[in-house]
C-alpha cells in the first residue's frame, strides 16, 4: 500500500476535472474522506474527553507496528492496528493511573519510535518508508487500501455511535455516570480502542506524527465554533472532511506534500477560531447583566 | 429512606465508619458536618451503593442500597472539567438524561421537558445556551443541583455544594436546595464544612469524626459534650447572635479545616474570612 508513485509534475494548469482522472487521485479522495469522518468524530470525544494525548501516544506506538509488521512481511496498515488496539485497551484498563504519568508515558514513546526505527534499519527502502509512515503519503494509497480503510472506518464509527451516549455521560460527569452505573473503566477501553483504530486509518493519510492534524484540530476548532454536542459533531466531522479534501487538492497543483496542506489547514482553521472575537465577546456581556 | 445498621466502610484497608447506625426520613434535610477525611464523601458513595459495606447493611427506602437507583440523585464534590468545557449548559445538563444507556444522545420530547424542568427548578433557564466555561461558579452549583435532579429523584446526595462559593451565593445555594426540597418532598443529605449557613434551612445535622457519626437536632449535636467525645479531644461550643462557633483550644475548627481543603483541586478559595462574628 505505501507504494512510492511517480509524482506528476506538471499538474499545475489542470482543471479539477483533471484531477479526479487520475486513479490515485481518487483513491486519494476516497481514503481522505472515510479517515476524515471517523478522525472528526472520535477526535470531538478525545477533545471533549481531555485525552488528546491518548491519540497521539498511540499514533508512536503505532509506528513500532508498522515497522515491525515490514519485517514480517505484513501489510503496515494491520500491524499498526494490532499494536494500537493493544496499547489503546492497556491505557484504558490502567485508567487514572496513567493520566499522572507524563514522563512514563514520553519515554515509552520515544523508545517505540526508536524500536520503529531499528526495525527500518532492518529494510531496504528505510528512507521512503521511514517518510511514509511518519509523514503520511496519502497519494500512495491503493484502491484496496481504501476499502480496508472504509471497512475499519465502519466499524469505528458504528462503536462510537453505540457507546456514545454514556460515554458523553461519563466524559462529562464522571462521579455521577459511576453511581449511576456506568462502568467508567469499561467506556474508558471501549473508546481507547476506537481512538486506536481511528488513529492507525489517520496514521495513513498523514503520518503518525501528524494524526494530532486530523484527530484534535478540526474537533477543538468545532468546540469553539458551537457549543451544542451534535453541531460540534457534525462539524467537527466536516472540518476535517475541508481540510483533507482541500490539502490533497492543493498538493496537486503545487506539488508541495498533502500532509503539509492539511496541517496548514488545520492550524490555521483552529488559529482563527481561537482568536478572541469581540462582537460576541461583547454581546455575551451585555446578555449577562 | 436511608437506614444503616452496624455498618462498617473501609476504603483500601482503612477504617472510615465504625459500626454505625442511624436512620434518616423521607423529607428530612439533614446536613453532614465533619473535618477533612471524616468519610463524609464515602458515607454518600455508600448510600449510591458504590461502596459495599464491610460489615452491617444499608437500605435505601427499604432496598439494599445498589449502584444506578433512580430514586437517588448525587452532586459530586469532584466535578470535572467545566472550567474548560465549551459545551451549552443545557447540553451540560442533557448529557445526564438517561446517560446509562447505550446508543446516540438524541433526545425526545419528554427528555427535553425533563431539562426545562430542572433548569427551571435551579433557576438556570437563562443559562441554557452560554458555554459552561463561561459560568461562574455559583452558576456552575446550578447546573450541577439540575443534574442531580434529572430523573425525578426522591432523595438528593449534595457532596460540598458549597464549596469555592461566597456567603452570599452560600446562602441562595442553601435557599434554593431548601425550596427544592420542599417543593419536591424529598429527602436530602448536604455535607458541608461551615454550619452557620445551613442553619436556618437543616432538620438535623450529622456530625462525622473518627468513624463515628452523631445524628440530631442542631441544639442536641452540636455541643461540648458531644463533639468532645466524637473528636476525642476538648471542644467548645459558643453560640454568637444567632450563630454557632465550633472551637478547638483557641482554634475555630470549621475554620482550621477550611483552609486545609482542596477538594475542589483547582477552585478558588475566597471564604477564608467569611465567618467572623459581625461581619454577617
Ligand atoms: N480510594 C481510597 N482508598 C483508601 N482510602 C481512601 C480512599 N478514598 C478516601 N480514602 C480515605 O477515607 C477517608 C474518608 O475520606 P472522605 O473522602 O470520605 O472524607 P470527607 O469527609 O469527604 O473529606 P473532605 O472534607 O476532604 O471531602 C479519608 O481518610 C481518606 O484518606
Ligand atoms: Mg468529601
Amino acid at each position: 500500500m505505501m507504494v512510492p508513485v511517480t509524482i506528476i509534475t506538471s499538474t499545475r494548469t489542470k482543471p479539477i476535472r483533471a484531477m479526479l482522472e487520475y486513479d490515485f487521485m481518487r483513491s486519494a479522495f476516497a481514503a481522505a474522506a472515510i479517515v476524515a469522518l471517523v478522525s472528526g468524530a472520535v477526535g470531538y470525544f478525545l477533545v471533549l474527553r481531555g485525552q488528546t494525548f491518548a491519540g497521539h501516544a498511540l499514533a508512536h506506538v503505532g509506528f513500532t507496528g508498522a515497522t515491525g509488521a515490514f519485517l514480517l512481511g505484513v501489510a503496515p496498515l494491520w500491524g499498526m492496528v494490532a499494536t494500537t488496539m493493544i496499547a489503546g485497551i492497556g491505557m484504558g484498563l490502567m485508567g487514572e493511573r496513567l493520566a499522572q504519568r507524563d514522563v512514563a508515558i514520553g519515554i515509552v514513546l520515544a523508545l517505540a519510535l526508536g524500536i520503529g526505527l531499528l526495525f527500518l534499519h532492518f529494510f531496504a527502502t528505510f528512507a521512503t518508508q521511514a517518510t511514509a509512515l511518519l509523514f503520511g503519503n496519502v497519494l500512495a494509497v491503493d484502491t484496496a487500501t481504501v476499502w480496508t480503510l472504509l471497512g475499519l472506518g465502519v466499524v469505528c464509527l458504528v462503536a462510537l455511535a453505540v457507546i456514545s451516549r454514556p460515554l458523553l455521560f461519563a466524559s462529562l460527569q464522571p462521579e455521577l455516570a459511576e453511581a449511576k452505573g456506568v462502568s467508567l473503566r469499561l467506556y474508558s477501553v471501549l473508546f481507547l480502542a476506537i481512538v486506536a483504530l481511528a488513529t492507525a486509518e489517520c496514521a495513513q493519510i498523514v503520518g503518525v506524527l501528524l494524526v494530532f492534524t486530523l484527530m484534535v484540530g478540526p474537533a477543538a476548532s468545532a468546540q469553539r465554533l458551537t457549543s451544542s454536542v451534535g453541531k460540534g459533531l457534525l462539524l467537527s466531522a466536516s472540518l476535517a472532511l475541508a481540510e483533507a479534501w482541500l490539502g490533497i487538492t492543493l498538493a496537486f497543483y503545487t506539488d508541495w506534500p498533502s500532509s503539509f496542506w492539511i496541517t496548514a489547514l488545520s492550524a490555521g482553521v483552529y488559529l482563527a477560531t481561537a482568536l478572541p472575537r469581540p462582537s460576541s465577546t461583547l454581546r455575551r456581556q451585555a446578555a449577562r447583566r | 429512606m436511608i437506614k444503616f445498621q452496624n455498618v462498617s466502610l473501609v476504603l483500601g484497608g482503612r477504617t472510615v465508619l465504625s459500626d454505625v447506625s442511624f436512620e434518616i426520613s423521607p423529607t428530612e434535610f439533614v446536613g453532614v458536618l465533619g473535618p477533612n477525611g471524616a468519610g463524609k464523601t464515602t458515607l454518600m458513595r455508600a448510600v449510591l451503593g458504590l461502596i459495599p459495606p464491610a460489615q452491617g447493611s444499608i437500605a435505601i427506602l427499604g432496598k439494599p442500597a445498589i449502584r444506578g437507583n433512580p430514586a437517588v440523585g448525587y452532586m459530586p464534590q469532584l466535578r470535572g472539567q467545566m472550567a474548560h468545557l465549551r459545551l451549552s449548559c443545557r447540553d451540560f445538563v442533557a448529557g445526564v438524561v438517561n446517560g446509562y444507556r447505550l446508543g446516540l444522545p438524541v433526545l425526545g420530547k419528554a427528555d427535553h421537558a425533563e431539562i426545562d424542568r430542572v433548569l427551571d427548578l435551579v433557576g438556570a433557564r437563562s443559562l441554557a445556551r452560554r458555554p459552561v466555561a463561561e459560568t461562574s461558579g455559583g452558576e456552575r452549583q446550578r447546573l450541577l443541583l439540575a443534574q442531580a435532579l434529572i430523573g425525578k429523584p426522591r432523595l438528593l446526595l449534595l457532596d460540598e455544594p458549597l464549596i469555592s462559593l461566597d456567603p452570599h451565593h452560600q446562602r441562595s445555594v442553601i435557599e434554593l436546595v431548601k425550596s427544592v426540597q420542599t417543593e419536591l418532598g424529598i429527602g436530602v443529605l448536604l455535607s458541608a464544612h461551615e454550619l452557620n449557613p445551613l442553619l436556618g434551612a437543616l432538620d438535623r445535622v450529622m456530625y462525622l469524626a473518627r468513624g463515628q457519626v452523631a445524628l440530631g437536632n442542631v441544639d442536641d449535636v452540636i455541643t461540648g459534650p458531644v463533639l468532645s467525645q466524637l473528636y476525642g479531644s476538648e471542644i467548645d461550643v459558643v453560640r454568637l447572635k444567632g450563630r454557632i462557633f465550633v472551637m478547638s483550644g483557641r482554634y475555630d475548627v470549621e475554620h482550621d479545616e477550611h483552609r486545609h481543603d482542596d477538594g475542589a483541586g483547582h477552585h478558588h478559595h475566597q471564604h477564608s474570612h467569611q465567618t467572623h462574628p459581625g461581619d454577617a
